[in-house]
């Protein structure tokens, strides 16, 4: 089953005089895993700001769980590219921020929630310390849990790991699967690092051409649990060079 | 940056801050000094009193500064600087709660601005008698400027995809104001209440030199006419120091309530 659903939705921004996104209709599984890859600014975020509504599209029809987003809240978790915790509260308040708005929590509950979703991605006894008194991995981690107390089951991740160096990026991508595997929720993941992609994903959506008028999905060539040793594979190291090729096609007709 | 390498770089901010602190009163020790020798050698009181000569004054006529006119002025200081924040605030808000509103009062209060007080002042007198409002209304004039400037300049330092982030969840206005641009303009609020309690003491200071009955002001320019260079000095010796320990005050203040300046 669906779990989201894009009909020919298309996107102009104010200073353009073209869609950036052109009729575009895709749809991804419920507990699917899909990373969408392209160079930049190729319109991908374009794409995850009209599913959480900070752009509403032109015309097209988004729908979540086989309805539109239209005036709906608290159906999907955006976790951006920062991990934008806020550095004037604790990594508590930051993570308990989507409780604090969607209301209805006692603070004693709250509490409880927060200690849970943090012990849960390994930052247990974490709650009452600074954003800045956390490695960069840890803040992600934290951004995370906030990201998973939205409650919801669609969780969309723009570029969570570039800013990350090289060994805490694949680590934090391990874990990251780990996670889901528990959680069984569906991601949708914004990288351009094709590796990640693969490594990563169950599908991999491309974006060939801007504007955006379709994604090509390629299914990756292994099952999960996945170890970093399956990147070795002859079939996933040839998926790698033709998502490298589809991606210098791109920047070469720009 | 890891941990270790913050704790590092903080207590090297510590060792500094020490050394800036001996290097700031050795500065205004060698100040004084050559102060009193120049005024030693001047040789007229009434020009330029020394330092000496005015803490002499100032103990002198501690009975009157004490009781009399350090209250008087606190007074003006303590109403103007509240109706100011009360002013700059709302107009910070408004300013950033509509763009309309930003346009029509920007120019307004940058216009304000540019009237002469101390031309004016007078004509203050004259509107709300010598009472202490006319000191009030001078003093008002001069401090809503900086609040209201900084402030509104915080509110606008509030990072647009953290708004972002917050709406996605289902954030309203009022969610983002609170959670968001209160605490970032927190930081410059209190830029603005320091800026402001010098401002607002030499705005009653000067309310006082142009009309009053009672005042450090007031005293000060009693004492001109009188030709008493330390008696000029000493209540304005004494309207510094009050400055001085307010803005320390509240620096200690802000140093408890924000911890993340520059880290947004």
């Amino acid at each position: 089953m669906s779990l989201l659903e894009f009909e020919n939705v298309s996107y102009m921004y104010e200073a353009d005089d073209y869609d950036i996104i052109d009729g575009l209709s895709f749809s991804v599984e419920k507990g699917s895993f899909h990373s969408i890859i392209g160079i930049s600014g190729c319109g991908k975020s374009t794409i995850f700001k009209m599913i959480n509504g900070l752009l509403v599209p032109k015309a097209g029809t988004i729908k979540v769980d086989g309805v539109s987003i239209e005036n709906r809240k608290d159906y999907c978790g955006y976790m951006p590219q920062k991990d934008m915790l806020f550095p004037w509260r604790t990594v508590g308040q930051n993570v308990a921020l989507p409780l604090e708005i969607k209301g209805g929590y006692s603070k004693k509950d709250r509490r409880e929630i927060v200690e849970n979703a943090l012990s849960d991605v390994g930052l247990s006894g974490c709650a009452d310390k600074m954003p800045d008194e956390l490695s960069g991995g840890m803040r992600q981690r934290a951004a995370f849990a906030r990201t998973m107390l939205t409650g919801s089951d669609l969780l969309l991740l723009d570029e969570p790991f570039s800013a990350l160096d090289f060994l805490t990026r694949i680590s934090m991508q391990e874990w990251l699967l780990e996670q889901w595997e528990k959680h069984k929720k569906t991601i949708l993941f914004i990288t351009h690092d094709v590796e990640e992609a693969v490594f990563l994903s169950g599908s991999v959506l491309a974006v060939t051409e801007t504007p955006i008028k379709s994604l090509a999905e390629i299914k990756v060539p292994a099952g999960y649990p996945r170890t970093r040793e399956c990147l070795t594979h002859s079939d996933m190291t040839s998926l790698r060079e033709e998502l490298i090729e589809v991606l210098r096609r791109q920047v070469k007709a720009e | 940056m890891s941990i270790r390498k913050q704790n590092v770089k903080r207590s090297v901010y510590r060792n500094g801050a020490n050394i800036g602190n001996l290097s700031a009163l050795i500065f205004m020790f060698a100040l004084l000094i050559l102060w009193q020798l120049s005024a030693m050698k001047v040789d007229a009181a009434y020009i330029l009193p020394t330092p000496v000569q005015i803490l002499q004054k100032l103990w002198e006529l501690r009975e009157p500064l004490f009781t009399v006119h350090l209250p008087a002025t606190m007074l003006v200081t303590g109403i103007g600087l509240l109706i100011s924040l009360g002013l700059g605030l709302l107009l910070a808000v408004v300013m950033d709660a509509s763009p309309i509103m930003q346009k029509c009062i920007y120019p307004v209060v940058v216009a304000s601005q540019t009237i002469p007080t101390t031309a004016i002042a007078p004509l203050f007198v004259l509107w709300f008698g010598y009472g202490i409002w006319s000191k009030v209304l001078v003093t008002v004039l001069i401090t809503f400027f900086p609040i209201t400037i900084t402030v509104y300049d915080g509110f606008r330092a509030a990072k647009i995809e953290m708004s972002e982030l917050l709406m996605t969840y289902g954030a309203t206005k009022r969610d983002i104001f609170f959670k968001i641009k209160v605490p970032c303009a927190l930081p410059y609020f209190f830029s603005a209440v320091k800026m402001a309690i010098p401002m607002s003491i030499i705005g009653a200071a000067i309310g006082e030199w142009l009309g009053a009955q009672s005042g450090l002001g007031y005293f000060s320019r009693r004492m001109m006419t009188q030709l008493d260079g330390a008696g000029v000095f000493a209540p304005i010796v004494l309207l510094s120091a009050v400055a001085m320990l307010a803005a320390k005050v509240i620096g200690i203040v802000e140093h408890r309530l924000v911890k993340w300046r520059g880290e947004s």
